[in-house]
């Protein structure tokens, strides 16, 4: 199998036969999601729990100093609004992934392979895919909030899209490289535990920085450097029409680390091969 | 039909589009508010087209009540601390002149033609009357104790003062300079406001979380607004400053360390909505458009600005330290 997409390869393909390829797995990708009406409630339920629930605990904490993006002193709701939406999308980046888990186990995997086109931009299709599917949770989810009062910009809806696409992709992507070294699925508890969780609370979703650097100045350098306050804040500012250039360049950086690591480790000459002996050195 | 259908789609598209244009093409009027700082002794100058601050003035111990004149060359802020109230000059934004107060003056309130000026001073239990043209002192009304709050009916017949300590509100004919009435309300009074058509008078009372209203020919309590946010304390509501829309269907309560302005449907007189701004908002002031709302909050030196129509707080501005009262110049 590997040897045909090797010999055919070079020779290329046509844009049509690309387009065909992408819109197969994304309409494949959609149609699963919206299949699976749990899946969506599910992922609609986790950052609404946090907003109705998490957040009106904590309503009085902030409106004590104002930091951009914001003009004005703002409610907790309207500030973990942005963390919740990156928190959609690190989930569904992690739940693309263990479908990958589920494929490889399940075979179906081997339909996608038999493609003639690169690895690569099959895996990249079906990171496009997982970010088309967090999208629609986002705007889901930004509705229900909307309705719950936190109404940034109308033109903020928008401008905001960029910003879901790039971090949907660096997530996705991260997703995609540690499904590399997942042969089970019951191997994703520990994703949850080892990546999720640790990714989620120690970054900017829930607390401004400033506030835990008050509190731990080590716990606030972590979460400098954990991509993930980046696409936080990345999305944070896009939603007031803003850029946040160096949020911006850190998550362009690491989508595109992940997603080479990706690539590599799905490769079948070098990172895990469905059948490869060892495997997990993705 | 068909045809009618199309006429009506492309008056509804002209429509839109004109009202596109307008809103586009529509000049922000820029206004000039006037902040006095209570701690810092200086009046913060805004434009309220950039939401910046242009200017601060220097001014006198104190300042509090601040105004401006009716032709709006003048403004007058109220230095407590140094017993008088002083006149800046619009044009150079410098003082340049002082009104003949008594003791500790901390609100005044001035009548529809601008002429005559009444201020409360706190320390003294009176309310002085000052001819502006003459620049001259013309009397004292003796009130309760601690007076503050200062309204006067459109009619410009009736005045009204609050009195923090006496939880009133007296009743003043003008012509005479004699209480006519006095209204008792909850603890501490802080402001009093007349609806734009004279039916209502509104008082706000700080410690009982309350703002009264008043029957101003009847002289009794008609009704009462109520606050209540969930998650915060009772005795963190505290009512003081009041802004009334001109056409008096939505007032802007300033809840003082509630941190919030509450906008109140005037007719129900009921709540609708609460707003977050700075910490400890005093008072509220709309631009001559009533397009924006400013408020300023004490704890945390700064303005809020609240888009009426929207009912959204927009922009937060940093002032001096505590931030008082607000005028804004057209």
């Amino acid at each position: 199998m590997s040897s045909i997409t090797a010999r055919d390869t070079p020779r290329g393909f046509s844009v049509q036969e690309y387009l065909t390829c992408l819109t197969g797995i994304v309409w494949r990708e959609g149609l699963r999601f919206l299949h699976q009406r749990e899946r969506f409630v599910s992922a609609l339920v986790r950052p609404l729990v946090w907003l109705f629930i998490f957040a009106a605990g904590f309503r009085q904490v902030l409106g004590i100093s104002i930091i951009p993006p914001y003009e004005t002193y703002i409610l907790y709701e309207v500030y973990i609004a942005p963390g919740l939406i990156a928190m959609i999308q690190l989930f569904n980046g992690m739940q693309s992934s263990l479908s990958m888990v589920y494929d490889r186990e399940m075979g179906n995997m081997r339909t996608l392979l038999v493609s003639p086109l690169p690895r690569g931009f099959l895996l990249f299709c079906k990171l496009l895919a997982g970010t088309a599917v967090s999208l629609l949770q986002v705007y889901a989810f930004l509705l229900i909030a909307w309705l719950w009062d936190i109404t940034p910009p109308a033109a903020g809806y928008l401008t905001v899209l960029p910003a879901l696409i790039l971090s949907g992709l660096m997530l996705g992507s991260l997703g995609m490289l540690i499904s590399s070294g997942i042969k089970q699925l019951e191997n994703f508890a520990g994703v949850m535990n080892f990546v999720i969780f640790p990714m989620f609370f120690a970054s900017s979703a829930l607390y401004p920085l400033w506030r835990v650097q008050e509190g731990s100045p080590y716990l606030y350098y972590l979460c400098e450097v954990n991509p993930f306050t980046h696409a936080v804040e990345l999305i944070r500012f896009a939603l007031y029409g803003q850029i946040n250039w160096i949020s911006l360049a850190v998550v362009a950086a690491c989508t595109i680390v992940f997603m080479i690591g990706a690539i590599l480790a799905y490769d079948p000459s070098r990172g895990l091969a469905r059948r490869g002996p060892a495997g997990g050195e993705g | 039909m068909q045809v009618e259908v199309r006429t009506q789609m492309l008056r509804m598209w002209r429509v839109g589009l004109l009202s596109a244009m307008a809103l586009v093409a529509a000049p922000a009027h820029a206004f000039i508010a006037y902040v006095s700082n209570e701690k810092s002794n200086t009046v913060s100058v805004i434009d309220t087209e950039t939401w910046t601050v242009t200017k601060t003035i220097k001014v006198g111990q104190r300042p509090r009540g601040i105004d401006l004149t009716r032709d709006g060359k003048f403004v007058m802020v109220a230095v407590g601390d140094d017993d008088t109230i002083q006149v800046i000059d619009a044009k150079t934004q410098t003082v340049v002149d002082s009104l003949p107060s008594g003791p500790d003056p901390e609100l005044f309130a001035q009548d529809a033609a601008g002429k005559t000026l009444y201020v409360a001073n706190e320390n003294d239990n009176t309310v002085t009357v000052i001819d502006l043209e003459k620049r001259a002192r013309l009397g004292d009304i003796q009130v309760g104790v601690e007076p503050e709050g200062m309204t006067i009916s459109p009619d410009g017949k009736t005045l009204i003062n609050t009195s923090e300590t006496t939880n009133m509100a007296h009743f003043i004919d003008t012509a005479t300079r004699q209480i006519v009435a006095n209204v008792l309300v909850d603890a501490r009074p802080r402001f009093a406001e007349y609806k734009h058509d004279s039916s209502e008078v509104w008082v706000s009372s700080e410690i009982g979380g309350t703002v009264s209203i008043i029957d101003p020919k009847k002289h009794e309590v008609i009704g009462k607004v109520t606050f209540e946010i969930p998650g915060l304390r009772k005795e963190a509501i505290q009512p003081v400053g009041i802004g009334m829309t001109r056409d008096d269907k939505t007032a802007f309560v300033a809840l003082g360390p509630a941190n919030r302005i509450a906008v109140v449907d005037v007719a129900t007189r009921k709540v609708t909505k609460y707003l977050l701004v700075g910490q400890r908002v005093w008072h509220v002031a709309f631009t001559p458009d009533e397009k924006y709302l400013l408020t300023t909050n004490g704890v945390s030196n700064d303005v809020s600005v609240i888009d009426v129509a929207a009912q959204k707080v927009i922009k937060t501005i940093q002032v001096g330290e505590l931030p008082w009262g607000v005028a804004i110049a057209p």
